[in-house]
């Protein structure tokens, strides 16, 4: 039932992007989960494949010599959940990633996957956006780096060339060194489901732990891409820890986003979920800074 | 080991390794494969196909169009034969079709060599349409010009409407409304429930195959009633029922989806048209969900009106079912719900009754575990916790006061209570969930708590067990001894998941004292061979199948004493059967083996005597029926600012009667209870409400719960004895399912005081309501 025309296997990076800047219409493949579904719903027809999973040096995590965390894309969730580097120091990406779909599908989908796909709901995304992660890709061209920020367009929609692969996610230290962050999922069921409304919020606070230093607000569906809530970030950069801060950020970030009536959620749901998410969530990220909430 | 026992599933083995094997595994390797073209509109006519660029396409062997096949319609329900015009189903179902009744209908079949290249060709066939309105409810189809059928001109597929005065319904004709006057009585206004259409997300999709096996058609198929899609295929292609030969293999979950003819005439057609050569058809998930049966969509109107203290006075209802694009079981179950909404509590002046059926333009509604008694259950038992709440009554005293008890007579059929457990299911809750005193807990908890709320809630439900007298119950058996004292037994019903396979061996050794695992139960049932049997639905499976196993067991038991009698020169009266062997109930000295007196009889030589191979054979019919009673307690908490509910426990107490198999019962408990925490909390089918066209026919979209979504649940029984069974036992497979809508949604009302009326109530109603309500501000 699957309309495959090729299916070769990378074992290399060069050799991957060599055969994506040859072949047109070449897809880069790691876990398969998402693509093997549009195959099947036959929105992707008579498709030829690269394997790129069994490629060594995207399948790793580790610390750069910057203190960065350096994630490689084909790294399934499973994995990454179980990372003492990730758990360490980012352990909302963890999280997020370990409610991703069911156990099976989380020991082959992948984060380069979850991010290329370019699904407003991807749950590894929206964490990925508040830790302000960078993004390598390479073409036979060259490399550039970008911040995920800028790397989502449309829903399904990336700024990556089909000719480039994705080959490294980068966490600056900057994110994650003495902060705190959580990321809420808002599904209709505890498992083998897709987000109806997920919120990420990483923050910093102030030495004797009373005041906001940084705060990142993400959102998935919310918005045609992830997004972030950078004017509520602003507003809640400095405040002081108690009922006023929380306030501010459940009564602005609504503002900064597009929610959308479907037959999938109601736009009068998704304003409430958007405004409990970010409280709830941002209490939970102060907490997990040394932070206090009543 | 034998009855009241939790012997072990005798397929067991082979499910969990895998060795079972099911339609698609015994699929040849040559066959063909069908692809459907389904219709991209809900509502009109297909006015031409142009098969010329499929034809062309990759190891395409056939493309069949809906013109190019037999001209007359047949029956797809899976009920026994009615040989009284007046309840016979409704032939509304060609085998492909030119007049479109629902987004997704069978336009054209392509048959290829393999899967994707059917698949691909039938991409290729176009299809212009004249396009209608989808009518999607019964308010937009009853009485629309449109005529979705000829035979139904007015698209209303059934009517039952009665009044009922001293135990006794008086039957008349009611117009179709919508208003909330019941019977047009200002006096008799109702509170409206809705239920939506469901589907039973059984593992196994549905599939078949088919191929000539000389003039004879041999259709493979995972169908719960396989004597019945045997008749209905072969009406389908007017052939005569003998030339068809239906084989059912391991059953991968039904509940009432398999109960219907759906793709076997269409197989069995193409094999016809192409010499033979084995067609096979699986549908996807995306195509189990819309093209095979669903749940009725009911909207319910419902008034329950007591005197002071209490006692109902008077009961009043309508129901308008919807009944999708084909007729299947639509008036069988519309009629059952409102019936059985005049069973379990019994108002003292006046009853009255309305229902219709419609046929719309979505998906076949028809049998699914529980057969319109989810719906009327959840509304009913909704409505006496409301009742209650309005006069300050305890909701478990108030059911106590009006529900009917042991010798009530069943207005409809007449049948009297004989086994009643339903009052000890009761008290049983109320200990075990610590009613009163967690209910006054949460009360206060909840006087202070604002986002968190905490709620317990019940329901309860009796629910009548066999068709008889509409329809008939009967059943056959039959046991072939072999020589060393094992046997096989052959039944026409079937095994679907259930466990129904270990109960009859169980049945079957009870009497025969012949170990189960030296009984084969025959879990394939190919028609040529099987004894007849209506099918597995009604749960009826250990109630009325399980008289036919005990009937054919007794015979065989007395045939073995007569011959050991006659053999040994002993009087057969003092014979009985203990541990496989013959013993003198005087004395207990064994007179022979069982094995002894099978060999003997079948291989004896002396050069004159005739031998005997020991077999018996019973058909069952009972003439009687029961209620099943069950409650269900829940123990849960609201999330309120984010409409979520978090199930903390479920109690289920049953009485099914005598339990044939403990342990089986109780996993039959938990299935059909998640499966009504689904219903309560987040199943739906979707359609776009413009064009009909299925919005979530998915797993991803369409929410079951996971394993994670489970609460504890705790099982519990009342065991009565009822005589109409078998030995003592009632149904038990669709019960459960039926007390957790209303038991949630009672435990919804507990924690916030806020009623809901429609279900599933997914977060997204539970916020719209609590806005509403004022419990979450802006």
């Amino acid at each position: 039932m699957y309309d495959i025309r090729e299916s070769l296997t990378a074992h290399t990076v060069e050799e991957a992007l060599s055969l994506l800047s040859t072949h047109e219409g070449m897809i880069p493949a790691a876990g398969g989960t998402d693509i093997l579904i549009k195959v099947r719903e036959r929105k992707l027809k008579a498709v030829s494949l690269v394997s790129i999973l069994g490629i060594p040096e995207l399948n790793t995590i580790s610390m750069g010599e910057d203190g960065s965390i350096c994630i490689g894309p084909v790294c399934c969730f499973t994995r990454i959940t179980e990372d003492p580097l990730i758990m360490e120091n980012v352990p909302m990406l963890g999280e997020a990633c370990r409610q991703i779909g069911s156990p099976q599908i989380r020991n082959v989908a992948t984060i380069g996957g979850n991010i290329c796909n370019g699904a407003v709901s991807a749950d590894s995304v929206t964490p990925l956006y508040a830790l302000d992660a960078i993004l390598t890709l390479r073409s036979v061209k060259g490399e550039r780096c970008i911040p995920i920020r800028e790397f989502h367009t449309g829903p399904g929609k990336t700024v990556r060339n089909p000719d480039e692969l994705l080959t490294m996610i980068r966490i600056p230290k900057e994110s994650f060194a003495k902060h705190g962050s959580c990321y809420i999922k808002f599904g209709q069921r505890k498992a083998m489901e897709i987000a109806t409304l997920g919120c990420a919020v990483n923050v910093s606070l102030s030495e004797d732990k009373t005041k906001i230093c940084s705060a990142a607000i993400a959102y998935g569906v919310a918005a045609p891409t992830p997004v972030r809530c950078t004017e509520t970030e602003t507003l809640l950069t400095g405040m002081t820890i108690g009922p006023e801060l929380f306030k501010t950020a459940r009564e602005h970030v609504t503002a900064e986003l597009q929610p959308r009536d479907s037959w999938r959620a109601s736009k009068e749901l998704r304003i409430q979920l958007i405004k409990e998410l970010v409280v709830r969530a941002l209490k939970s990220a102060v907490i997990r800074a040394g932070g206090e909430v009543d | 080991m034998g009855i009241r026992q939790n012997a072990k599933r005798v397929d067991a083995f082979q499910k969990v390794t895998g060795e079972a094997k099911y339609v698609e595994d015994l699929i040849p390797r040559d066959a063909l494969y069908v692809k459907i073209v389904h219709s991209t509109i809900a509502n009109g006519f297909v006015k031409s196909i142009d098969t010329s660029e499929a034809e062309k396409a990759p190891g395409v062997e056939m493309v069949l169009t809906c013109f190019d096949v037999p001209k007359h319609c047949y029956i797809t329900a899976g009920h026994p034969l009615s040989l009284d015009p007046a309840h016979e189903d409704v032939k509304d179902k060609h085998i492909l079709t030119s007049h479109v009744r629902y987004y997704g209908d069978d336009v054209a079949a392509v048959v290829a060599d393999t899967p994707l290249h059917a698949q691909l060709a039938a991409e290729l066939v176009r299809v212009e349409y004249e396009e209608h309105k989808p009518l999607l409810t019964p308010g937009d189809a009853i009485n629309a010009p449109d005529v979705l059928h000829d035979i139904r001109p007015n698209n209303e597929l059934s009517r039952m409407d009665f009044t009922i005065k001293d135990g006794k319904p008086t039957f008349g004709t009611a117009e179709f409304s919508t208003a909330p006057e019941i019977a047009g009585r200002a006096d008799l206004v109702g509170e409206q429930f809705h239920t939506p259409p469901v589907n039973a997300v059984h593992l196994e999709n549905h599939s078949c195959f088919a191929y000539m096996d000389g003039r004879k058609i041999v259709v493979y198929t995972c169908n719960q009633a396989p004597h019945t899609v045997r008749r209905n295929t072969a009406n389908a292609l007017g052939i005569p029922v003998g030339d068809v030969r239906v084989v059912k293999p391991y059953l991968g979950g039904g509940f009432g989806n398999k109960q219907d003819t759906v793709y076997e005439p269409l197989v069995a057609l193409l094999t016809q048209r192409l010499g033979g050569r084995c067609v096979a058809h699986i549908c996807t998930r995306e195509e189990t969900f819309i093209n095979t049966r669903t749940r009725h969509a009911f909207d319910m109107n419902i008034v329950s009106q007591p005197d002071k203290d209490g006692k109902l006075l008077k009961k009043a209802v309508r129901i308008n079912s919807n009944g999708g694009s084909y007729a299947a079981h639509g008036h069988a179950i519309t009629a059952f719900a409102v019936t059985t909404y005049f069973q379990t509590y019994i108002a003292q002046d006046e009853q009255i009754g309305e229902s219709s059926c419609a046929y719309t333009n979505l998906p076949t509604a028809a049998a699914m575990r529980g057969y319109g008694i989810p719906q009327i259950v959840y509304a009913m038992e909704c409505q006496m916790d409301d009742v209650a709440r309005e006069h300050g009554w305890d909701p478990i005293e108030f059911r106590r006061k009006n529900m009917h008890r042991e010798g009530f007579v069943d207005p409809f059929s007449g049948f009297v209570v004989k086994s009643f457990g339903l009052d000890d299911c009761i008290q049983k809750g109320c200990e075990l969930s610590n009613w009163k005193q967690k209910r006054a807990e949460y009360d206060a908890f909840n006087k202070t708590s604002k986002d968190l709320k905490k709620g317990l809630g019940m329901g309860l439900f009796a629910y009548k067990i066999s068709v008889w007298p509409l329809s008939i119950e009967n059943a056959a058996c039959r046991i072939i001894m072999n020589e060393d004292g094992t046997a096989q037994i052959h039944i026409g019903a079937i095994e679907l998941g259930q466990g129904a396979d270990t109960a009859w061996a169980q049945i079957a050794s009870e009497i025969l004292t012949i170990p189960e695992n030296r009984l084969t139960v025959i879990s394939t049932q190919d028609t040529d061979i099987a004894p007849y049997d209506n099918g597995a639905y009604a749960s009826r499976q250990t109630y009325v199948c399980g008289g036919a196993v005990r009937k054919a067991a007794e015979q065989m038991r007395d045939k073995l004493l007569d011959r050991a009698s006659k053999l040994k020169n002993v009087p057969a009266d003092d014979l009985c059967l203990d541990s496989e062997k013959i013993v003198t109930k005087s004395t207990g000295a064994t007179v022979a083996s069982i094995a002894e007196i099978c060999a003997h009889y079948n291989f004896f030589n002396d050069g004159f005597t005739d031998t005997e191979h020991l077999t018996s054979e019973a058909t069952y019919t009972l003439h009687d029926a029961s209620f099943a009673y069950g409650v269900s307690f829940v123990d849960l908490e609201v999330d309120v600012p984010l409409g979520k509910v978090n199930l903390k426990k479920v109690w289920a107490v049953h009485d099914s009667g005598t339990l044939i198999n403990p342990q089986l019962a109780e996993a039959q408990v938990h299935g059909g209870l998640v499966m009504g925490l689904g219903y309560a909390l987040s199943e739906q089918m979707l359609f776009d409400p413009k064009t009909g066209k299925p919005l979530n026919n998915n797993l991803l979209d369409y929410k079951i719960p996971t394993a994670m979504d489970v609460p504890e649940i705790e099982v519990h029984f009342i065991e009565t004895y009822e005589p109409s069974g078998p030995f003592g036992n009632k149904g038990l497979a669709e019960p459960p399912i039926l007390a957790q809508a209303p038991a949630v949604r009672n435990a919804i009302l507990h924690a916030t005081g806020v009623p809901l009326y429609e279900i599933p109530m997914t977060p997204q109603r539970l916020v719209h309501a609590f806005r509403a309500a004022g419990l979450i501000e802006d």
